[in-house]
């Protein structure tokens, strides 16, 4: 049997654009109808939520995703009771405790050991409970040394770490976290995060409002997308994040390609050279000599038209316009690809497979093309040089150009195989019906998971 | 108005903890700490003295002396004041607590008058000392209790119904200070009742000032030494009740824009 802990039914929120205008007219509605609304013309209110439903079932966990501005911590409030729906209704089952802020209500005059108690009194324990939970909370929070020191001493570090450490022990049903695992070391991060996986494990309920698309993944089991204020979807954590990624690459497109267009208006000459940040660190950049320049970069598909997002399978082609200043005989180009997070995907170089240069004179035009890009989804980023066979560099653009692979399956990992299945003997499997690529070039769109 | 109470009942633990912090707050810091809250009283005291008895002396025999009788209007009324003037604007220093978490918000108002509450039973010795200085304690400041609890009412009642409205109009604030010295003049602390004579305007005035009535019998209880202004306890306690009610009903329904508007 599964039962609901938050059933929300089309609800609507709505917010008054100026503050502090027209006093006596709101005032007079909130008196009548207890909302500060009724009276306002819809151009003086902001609709911040509109008509969302879904239900969180009890001992779930939940996650809420979208943009800044999307609603989310609107959502949050709502959820923990602090504001109430415009319209619609919301109801949540059980003791519950959010994580908003965290601390909220220390007084900073005190000492911790007195608003350990009442904020936790304030969240809804008894003394008796306090009394039994103190002693946990402050371990917790790893300050029994600075128990009795006015809170107006602590560092915010301490401060967020008594904050969660109340508000987690307060032991709810339904636990409401915003974004605040952001906050504290990695060591008390990774700690928040064993608690809350212990919450889990109890079977508690959790509703996370976060950024984090990777703790979505790992920790939750349906997620919600708000976007502008509504839903855009709604389930499966894998899926909903791949539409929502998706749905921010069509965005990216025209970011990556405003970003290529910046990085090629930066490759004028007389640019000043700068050095690659610290070392390991992925960090886009520009360097070397410039004895023999890369003009621009273009990101090409079979057609040889301009595009920034591909399907695994295609074709992508790197096509570089250089210059040198003198004729060079001791040349190299090369390409890299890295993932996101960093990762060399793969790199090569005219040395590498052993072109023996002889001779760069003015402009020219170098190009790579990638056949049946063999990568699994996400966002690539490019190096492209220009450099001696000792490796002194021309040119290096470091992450100064990306793309985006796309794709309808969800395979994991960097590197895709052209593969194939097949199956005997006692095997049954339906092939999948018509799960092609997308399609974005309709050119080549590449090879098909699916069985023959 | 009855789930205003018990909604306050429930979160007693916590408004507890409130008023204690308060009081701690307040003296944290400060060399006296809490003897200041013996302190505040003398020195308020000893100012109305020096102007009640250099400057513009005050020679009514049946109030003699002077500065006592003061202190026995004094210590309420400082209660009712400060409780007023730091409940109108409690919601609004407490904006992030309101807008963060989930508690009831009649506990910050309510933790206000109960604070003062607390400075008033801390004062209370100091004037009974005095009395008995004097040789004027009279077996009537038994029955202090009363007067207590209409003005707790009272001023629960302003309280709650200032608080809230101040959130929608911040001009409260400011005019409350002078609405409320004002209200002190129009109070019999610093002259008697007696002496407004019967049947003038001044008179009727005073009567419909439900803290008159408080302020007098306190003045009976403590100084006199006897009492026989019940009816008029007796209306201010009707008011205190319909106050308690109005400040109740409006906090409940301006209860949800509140995190909204702060």
């Amino acid at each position: 049997m599964t039962t609901n802990a938050i059933v929300a039914r089309e609800v609507t929120k709505r917010y008054r654009r100026f503050a502090h205008r027209n006093q006596l007219r709101t005032l007079k509605s909130a008196l009548l109808t207890g909302s500060v609304l009724a009276d306002l013309k819809p151009e003086e209110t902001f609709t911040a939520l509109e008509d969302v439903s879904f239900e969180v079932r009890q001992g779930s966990t939940f996650a809420v995703i979208g943009e800044n501005g999307s609603g989310k911590s609107t959502l949050l409030k709502l959820m923990a009771g602090i504001t109430r729906p415009t319209r619609g209704s919301l109801s949540v089952d059980g003791r519950i405790s959010a994580l908003i802020e965290l601390g909220a209500g220390f007084h900073p005059e005190i000492s911790g050991r007195e608003n350990v108690a009442i904020n936790a009194m304030m969240l809804g324990l008894t003394r008796k409970q306090l009394e039994r939970s103190y002693d946990a909370i402050v371990d917790f929070a790893e300050l029994r040394d600075f128990i009795d020191a006015p809170v107006k001493t602590y560092s915010s570090g301490m401060y967020m770490r008594l904050g969660f450490a109340v508000a987690i022990h307060v032991d709810p049903d339904v636990l409401l976290i915003d974004e605040v695992l952001a906050v504290g070391d990695e060591a008390f991060t990774r700690k928040c995060l064993d608690k809350i996986a212990e919450f889990r494990r109890r079977g508690k309920t959790i509703v996370f409002v976060t950024h984090s698309l990777g703790l979505v993944d790992k920790m939750c089991d349906d997620v919600l997308w708000l976007s502008h204020g509504r839903t855009r979807g709604r389930g499966e954590p894998k899926r909903v994040v791949d539409e929502y990624l998706t749905y921010v690459a069509g965005g990216e497109e025209a970011l990556l390609r405003s970003r290529s267009a910046s990085a090629s208006a930066e490759a004028a000459p007389g640019e000043s050279a700068s050095e690659p940040g610290g070392t390991g660190a992925y960090r886009a950049g520009r360097w070397g000599g410039r004895e023999v320049e890369i003009r621009s970069v273009r990101l090409l598909d079979s057609r040889e038209r301009e595009r920034h997002v591909f399907v695994p399978g295609e074709t992508l082609q790197l096509v570089l316009a250089v210059a040198a200043r003198e004729p060079v005989e001791d040349f190299v180009f090369g390409i890299g690809l890295f993932s996101a997070d960093g990762v060399c995907v793969y790199g090569t170089n005219t040395d590498l497979e052993d072109y023996v240069p002889r001779r760069l004179e003015g402009e020219a035009e170098v190009r790579i093309a990638l056949e049946g890009l063999s990568l699994v989804e996400g966002t690539y980023f490019v190096d492209l040089a220009a450099h001696k066979r000792d490796g002194t560099p021309y040119d290096y653009r470091r992450g100064q150009h990306s793309f985006r692979v796309k794709s309808r399956v969800k395979d994991v990992g960097l590197y895709r195989p052209v593969h194939r299945w097949s199956f005997a003997g006692g095997a049954a499997l339906d092939a999948p019906s018509r799960r092609g690529e997308l399609e974005l070039g309709d050119d080549d769109a590449g090879p098909r998971s699916g069985g023959a | 108005m009855i789930s205003a109470v018990r909604s306050l009942l429930r979160y007693r633990a916590l408004v507890q903890s409130l008023v204690s912090r308060e009081l701690k707050a307040r003296y944290r810091g400060s060399v006296l700490g809490f003897l200041w809250s013996f302190v505040n009283p003398l020195l308020l005291l000893l100012t109305y003295t020096l102007v009640f008895t250099v400057i513009l002396p005050n020679k009514q025999p049946d109030i003699q002396p002077f500065f006592l009788f003061l202190f026995c209007g004094i210590l309420p009324w400082t209660w009712f004041q400060a409780s007023l003037a730091e409940s109108s604007g409690v919601l609004i220093s407490s904006a992030n607590l309101i807008k963060k978490v989930l508690f009831p918000a009649e506990v910050l108002p309510t933790v206000c008058v109960l604070a003062n509450l607390a400075h008033f039973l801390l004062g209370l010795p100091v004037l009974l000392a005095v009395l008995a200085l004097y040789g004027k304690l009279h077996w009537t400041a038994l029955l202090l209790p009363l007067p207590m609890l209409v003005q707790l009412v009272l001023t629960l009642g302003l309280s709650l119904f200032l608080s809230a409205l101040t959130v929608h109009f911040r001009d409260i604030q400011n005019i409350l200070s002078h609405v409320l010295h004002l209200w002190f003049f129009a109070t019999p602390v610093i002259y008697s009742y007696a002496q407004i004579a019967e049947g003038t305007p001044l008179r009727r005035l005073l009567r419909l000032n439900p803290m008159t009535h408080v302020v007098v019998t306190y003045q009976q209880m403590l100084f006199q030494g006897h009492v026989d202004h019940w009816r008029g306890l007796l209306l201010s306690l009707a008011v205190g009740a319909v106050a308690f009610a109005a400040g109740a009903f409006l906090f409940d329904r301006l209860r949800d824009t509140l995190a909204e508007e702060v």
